[in-house]
Parts: C-alpha cells; structure tokens; sequence
C-alpha cells in the first residue's frame, strides 16, 4: 500500500493507483457496514457505497485505458441503481410496517 | 353301445359318448343347485325356494346316479369324457405332457360312494330346508344352500374324477366348502376359529396328497387312474414273480395317507373334525356321513393297488385307524355336549375304516362307510332337532327324558336306531360291517394285527357305552330340560325362563329322520344280497379296481381270510370262522357295552344332571375321567408343540425384519436426512450470515486465483 502511495506521490499527480485506492476503500467501508449493522437502511446505504467503489474502479479504468465503455456502463449502473433504491426503500417501508422494527434479525424465520 | 370295452375305447379317444355323457349331470346339477343359490342370494330371495331348489336339483342328481348305476353299475369300468380341463406340454416324448380332463372315471367303487353321497345330501338337504328356517330373511338361507350344493359338487368331482388332478380340485374343494360352512356364523368367534382349525389342519395333509400326486406324475408320467392301474398291474406280476416294487411305489402310498388322514380326520390330524361341529347341525352330518371324511377312506380304497405293494403304508393306516378308534372312544365317552359325543364317534368309526384298509379289507371298509353314512346321518339330525327344539341346548346334563315329551318320539326313535347300528347290536348294519372289519384284523397276516382286532373289539364295546349314555341320558329317565342360550326369534316361544316350551320337530326333518331310520336299518340288507363277496358292497369293491389288486395278492387279506374259511369249513369248526367267532364276540361286547350304560347312568336317577353311580364313577377315576373329558389334552399339547413354536418363530422373524430388513431401508432413507441436517445450521436466517458467507467465498477465491497465478 506504501508502495502505490508513494509511486502516485512520485508522479506528483493522480494516478490511477489513487482512484483504485479510494474505490477498494469505499467498497471495504460498505463491506465492513453491510456485516456490522443490521439496521435495514443503513445495510442498504453500504450497498450503495460498495456499488460506488465499484463504479469508480471501472471509471478509472475506462479513463485509464481511454476505453468510454467505463463510464458508460458506470451511468446504466447509476440508472439501475436509482430505480433499485426507489423498490428497496419501498421494501424496507413495508418490511418496517410489518414488524416495527428495522432490525435485520427479526427477519431471520426462514432458517432452515 | 352296451359292450364296456366299445365306451371305454370311444371314451379314451376323447369323442364325448352320448349314450354315457347324460353322467355328467350328476357332478353337474349340484352346481347349477350352486349358482342358482348364488343368484338367489343376490336377489334378495326370502323364501324357501333356495332350499327347494338345492333339494330337487340333488334329488334328480340321486335318481340319474340310481338310474345310471341300475344301467352301468354291472359294466366295469366307464370312463366318460366332458371336456379337457388341463393339457400342458413341453414335449413330445412320455411324461412331457401333463393332461387332465374334466372326466369321470365311473366303476363300482364310484357307484357305491356317489350313490350314498347323493342320496343323504338330498335327505340332508330337506332335512334343512327346516332347519335354516330362522336364517331366510338375513339371506343366510340362500347362501347356506348355494354352499350345501357346492360341497356334494366338489364331493362328486373328487368322487367320480378319472385323474388325480381332478381329484385333487375336489379335494381342495370339500376342504373350502367345509371351511364356509363351518364358518356359517361368522359373527361367533368361536365358529370362525373352527372352521380356520379345519382349514389348516387339512392343509397339513393336503401337502401330502399335492406330493403324492407330483411324485405319480413323475413316476408314472400320468395322473389318470387308468395308466396308473395299468402300470400297477405290470409292477404287481414283477412282485409276485419274485421281483420288489420300485421306492417311488413304496412312497407313494405313504404321501396319499397323510392327505387322507387329514381329510378323514384320523391321528395325528383328527382334531379338527370335533370342533367342526361349531356349523349348523345338518353341515355336521353332511360332512360327517356323506361328504368329506370319507373322502380319505375313497382314496385310500381307489389306491388299494398300490398301498397293497407297500407294506409299510397298510402298516401305518391299520395302527393309525386302530389308534384313533380307540383313543377317539375314550374321549366321546366323557363328553357331556351330544353332538360331541357324535363327532368322536365319528373319527372312532372312520378309525375302524381304516384299520379295515390296513388289514386289506377293502369290502368291510366300504361297508362300514356305507352304512355308517346313513346310522351318523341319522343320529346328527337327531341331535340336530333336539337342539332345534331346546334353543341350542346340547349338554346332556341338562336334557332328559325326552322320549316322553310328545312331539319326540320320532326323533327318541330315531337316536335309538342310529345309537344300536353305532353300538353294533346284533342285527343292526353296524353290526354287519364292523364285525367284517373286526374279523379280517384278526386273521389277515400283519405287524401286530391280531392286537389290533382286540383294540377294534374293545373299542366297541366303548362305542357301544357313550352311544347309550347319550341316549339313556337324554331321552330317558325323569322328564327335564333346560332351555339353551340360542335365542330363536320365531313364533312366540320366546321365553327362556318358565314359559320354555320346546318346539317339536316340523315334517321335514321327522320326514327326514324316519326316512334315515329306514335307511340305516335297511343297510344291513346288502349283507345278505351276493353271499359269495360279503354282501352286495362286496360284489361293487370286488368288481372296481380295489377288489381286483386284492383278489390278485396271494397271501394278503381277503384271500387269505377265505383260504382260512375254506379250511375251517373243512374242519367243520364253528370257531374256525372268524367272521362267526366275531358275531359272537362283538355281539357280547357291545351287550355288555349298552348294559353298562344302562346300569351307570339309569340306576338311581333323580334329575336330568345326577347319575349317582355315574357321578361317583367319575371321582373315583380321577384324573383319568378328568384328562378324557379334556379330550387327553391333544389340543393343548398341539398348541404346545406346535402352535406356541410357530408364534414365537413369528415374531423372531418380525423382529429380524423390524430390526434388520427395515433397518436397512430406513439406514438409507437417514443418510440424506443426516447430512441435511448437518448443513442446516448454516441456513440460520441471518443477513449477515449469508453476507459473511459471500465474502468469504469471494476471499477464498480470489485467494486462489492469486495463488494459482
């Protein structure tokens, strides 16, 4: 990690190493939430935030190798995302009026 | 068409002979009686039609056997085709086809039983057309009667067969038609439980026949009766020059006895016959007189050619007849149920049969079938009507003087007469045909046979107590009864307390009984008709292929008995014929027999259940009384010894199916049970869970490709 950091400050610029960093780091902090909470709304917010580390991995990719597929299929992921959200929070309402509650546990009858 | 020979050739060739085929009705009409019962039942008939019906259909089935017998029964052997039943090859060579046709082999032997057969069903069959009155509207009448016909067509199929097979459906046959039959109140357990015991008890030694009958076809590579013969003939003449049977003769014999001691209840296999009385009483007598036991004593007396090259088979059925006679006596005489009694006398009296086949009698046997048929019939519906009338009641402590009450005479008759042909007294038919069994035992050379006549000799003097015990019992001495617990419903004499009136007999069954009475009187007739055999059922046994075997074995039996006559009379003895000697001992014996009874349960009588001197009698044989009454404790030694081993083999044998046959198929339906339930834990429901689960799978991957690359 040292090692691309100090390689990107060598460049002196941005470096595609940076935009890496940041977009395994978004992604790590959504994993890490996703596991750690279990609050509806907060586990579907880490989703988002693995979604955008992703997306800025493939944007820096696409910038990298001057390849526009990248972003463009960063926006159809955007897109998707968003109508996503909208039957998500949907979801997590209707889940929410069922039981009170926004605790993922109090979901966990269909154990085997 | 008169000529013999011209019938059997055209019937050999298989061409149905109109002028002998009108002989298949007498199988054929108790069938129709069958199914015409069968559909009268199903119609819901409630009147006495199916009765009527059986009775006429059996009556024209006697008239064309008397008509054919008066046609043919001087003719030999007829063989009269119907159709071919069975015909299975597998090749071209002897004994590669087994063939058996629906035909009838008809000689004298085939005469004689068909004719009693025919006859008594038919007197048996009216007899019940009283009888079964109670059962018209449950429709138990109809069925009662499709069963009744049914039995005398299998009794005639097994009768009149030309081949073993044949026989063998006829055998199975009367063995079903017992079974349904005793088994007619199938409400009672107990009577369920009889005819079961009948049932099983005849399978035993049906094994027997059905090996005997595979053994003869191996053998001789046919089951008809005339190849058998012919074969038997050829083996017969290589024995008398000198020459010795081969083995499978020897065996044969031996496996038809076991089918025939099944059949006519003999030891071992005699149990079931006392209990079968648990079916209406005109079933007893149709079962005890006319059908099936003497089905045992037909086949043993059709296979007299063989058994005759079998020493060690005469052997046995002598001692076996003689034993069961004996050992059947001692328990009638401490029964205190009538129809009891009956029944042991029964298998006393077919124990003497057989120890007339065994001493190669074949004529006294058949005599003693013969007139034992009408006398057994006579006296089973004697106690049939005193059940009849006493509301069930069978228990000859309970009955007495019942000659007295008006109403009875006729049966009071009737049980007198059976009871003296039974006890052999002087003159009876009884009399006739035991004394010839009794006398050819004593002179016929043999292991043991001289005691064996004195074993038929005393037991007659036993037959001839228990016979009169019953009767002095029950229709003498002080006038008493008591009602049983069979609740008729009919006209009104419904009250089993002080208001008991028993109902005397209607004019079928008096109809029936003094007809009987006749019969077993006029039985004795036929001794004195064809001096020179013995009597007339000794001219029918001569003529059929048991006398000819007979006539032809030079030392044995019959022969051997007239060379003795025939020295005695040269001597001018009067003792030195042992068939006069025997008139005089067995007379004496059986006096002295009925005397006894006499003294023993008349002397001093008050009530119907106290005899003083029989009473005492009884306590001073303790335990000996005790263990007759208990019938010597066959039943629980049978239940010891065979039934007990058999259940516990049962239920070691479920339990190793339990245990290991379902174990194993349940082991592998637990497999995937097992391994499912050992991934659930993982299906806990938990979010995170499967999340941690995914990373987890992706680190491993990704771990792998890294280290792969």
């Amino acid at each position: 990690m040292t090692a691309l950091l100090a390689q990107a400050s060598a460049f002196g610029s941005v470096t595609l190493y940076h935009y890496l960093f940041v977009s395994a780091a978004l992604f790590a902090l959504g994993v890490i939430g996703f596991l750690s909470r279990r609050n509806l709304i907060i586990m579907f917010l880490c989703t988002e935030l693995m979604f955008q580390g992703a997306g800025l991995a493939l944007i820096a990719f696409g910038r990298h190798w001057m390849n526009p597929t990248g972003q463009v299929f960063v926006i159809f992921v955007l897109t998707i995302a968003a109508a996503e959200a909208a039957l998500a929070l949907g979801l997590v309402v209707y889940l929410y009026r069922r039981k009170s509650t926004l605790d993922a546990q109090a979901w966990a009858e269909l154990a085997g | 068409m008169s000529d013999p020979t011209t019938m059997l050739l055209a019937a050999s060739a298989g061409a149905p002979d109109s002028s002998v085929a009108w002989l298949l009705q007498v199988p054929l009409l108790p069938l129709l009686a069958c199914l015409l019962c069968g559909l009268f039942r199903a119609w819901g008939v409630t009147s006495k039609l199916p009765g009527y019906t059986t009775v006429l259909l059996l009556a024209v089935a006697f008239v064309v056997t008397l008509s054919g017998y008066l046609s043919f029964g001087g003719h030999g052997a007829q063989v009269v085709h119907g159709f071919d039943w069975l015909r299975v090859s597998w090749g071209d060579g002897p004994g590669e086809t087994l063939s058996a046709g629906f035909s009838l082999y008809i000689d004298s032997l085939t005469w004689l039983w068909m004719l009693f057969v025919t006859g008594l069903a038919t007197l048996i069959a009216l007899y019940s057309t009283e009888y079964m009155a109670e059962d018209q509207k449950t429709g138990g009448y109809a069925r009662y009667f499709s069963f009744f016909s049914l039995f005398v067509f299998m009794m005639s199929c097994l009768v009149m067969s030309d081949n073993l097979l044949l026989l063998y459906l006829g055998w199975e046959g009367v063995g079903l038609c017992s079974y349904l039959l005793i088994g007619y109140h199938y409400t009672k357990p107990s009577a369920v439980a009889a005819a079961k015991k009948a049932f099983i008890v005849n399978r035993v030694g049906d094994l027997g026949l059905a090996l005997g009958l595979m053994l003869t076809f191996v053998h001789f590579g046919t089951l008809e009766y005339r190849e058998i013969f012919a074969r038997l003939a050829e083996i017969q003449a290589v024995v008398e020059a000198g020459g010795s049977a081969p083995w499978q003769v020897e065996l044969i014999p031996l496996l038809l006895m076991v089918g025939a001691f099944g059949k006519s209840a003999q030891l071992p296999l005699y149990v079931w016959l006392p209990d079968a009385m648990e079916g209406p009483t005109p079933v007893s007598a149709l079962i005890h007189a006319a059908t099936m036991v003497t089905a045992g004593v037909y086949l043993v007396a059709r296979f007299l050619p063989m058994f005759a090259l079998s020493p060690a088979a005469l052997g046995t059925v002598a001692w076996v007849g003689a034993g069961t006679a004996l050992l059947a006596a001692t328990i009638g005489m401490a029964q205190y149920d009538i129809k009891r009694v009956m029944a042991y006398s029964t298998v006393s009296q077919l124990g003497y049969m057989f120890l007339g086949l065994g001493v190669l009698t074949a004529t006294g046997a058949a005599y003693h079938v013969f007139t034992h048929a009408f006398f057994k019939a006579t006296l089973f519906l004697a106690c049939g009507a005193v059940m009849h009338g006493f509301a069930g009641q069978l228990d000859l402590r309970r009955l007495s003087g019942l000659a007295k009450v008006p109403g009875w005479r006729v049966t009071a008759v009737a049980m007198l007469v059976g009871c003296l042909c039974l006890a052999g007294f002087v003159g009876t038919s009884g009399f006739f045909s035991k004394d010839m069994i009794l006398a050819e035992a004593f002179v016929t050379p043999g292991p043991g046979y001289r005691l064996l006549g004195w074993i038929g000799l005393a037991t007659a003097g036993l037959t001839a107590y228990y016979a009169f015990r019953v009767y002095f019992r029950v229709f003498h001495g002080p006038v008493e009864f008591h009602a049983g617990e069979e609740h008729h419903g009919d006209d009104g004499h419904d009250d089993h307390g002080h208001g008991f009136h028993p109902h005397a007999p209607g004019w079928a069954i008096n109809l029936v009984l003094i007809a009987l009475v006749i019969g077993s009187l006029a039985a004795a007739a036929p001794y004195f008709i064809d001096k020179e055999h013995h009597g007339w059922v000794g001219g029918l046994v001569h003529s059929s292929t048991a006398g000819e075997i007979v006539r032809a074995s030079a030392g044995h039996g019959e022969a051997a008995a007239h060379a003795g006559e025939a020295a005695a009379a040269e001597h001018g003895g009067f003792f030195g014929d042992p068939h006069r000697w025997m008139f005089l001992a067995s007379s004496v014996v059986g006096a002295i027999g009925i005397l006894l009874a006499w003294v023993i349960h008349m002397t001093g009588r008050v009530s119907a259940d106290r005899a003083p001197i029989a009473d005492a009698l009884k306590a001073r044989l303790r335990p000996w009384s005790t263990l007759a009454e208990k019938k010597w404790l066959v039943d629980e030694l049978y239940d010891a010894l065979i039934r007990r081993p058999l259940r516990l083999l049962a239920h070691i044998l479920a339990l190793i199916d339990q245990a290991l046959v379902d174990g194993l198929v349940d082991g592998v339906g637990f497999a995937p049970r097992l391994f499912g339930k050992s991934l659930r834990p993982s299906q806990n429901g938990l979010l995170q869970n499967y999340a941690v689960g995914m990373g987890g799978g992706l680190v491993f991957i990704l771990l792998v490709v890294w280290a792969l690359s």
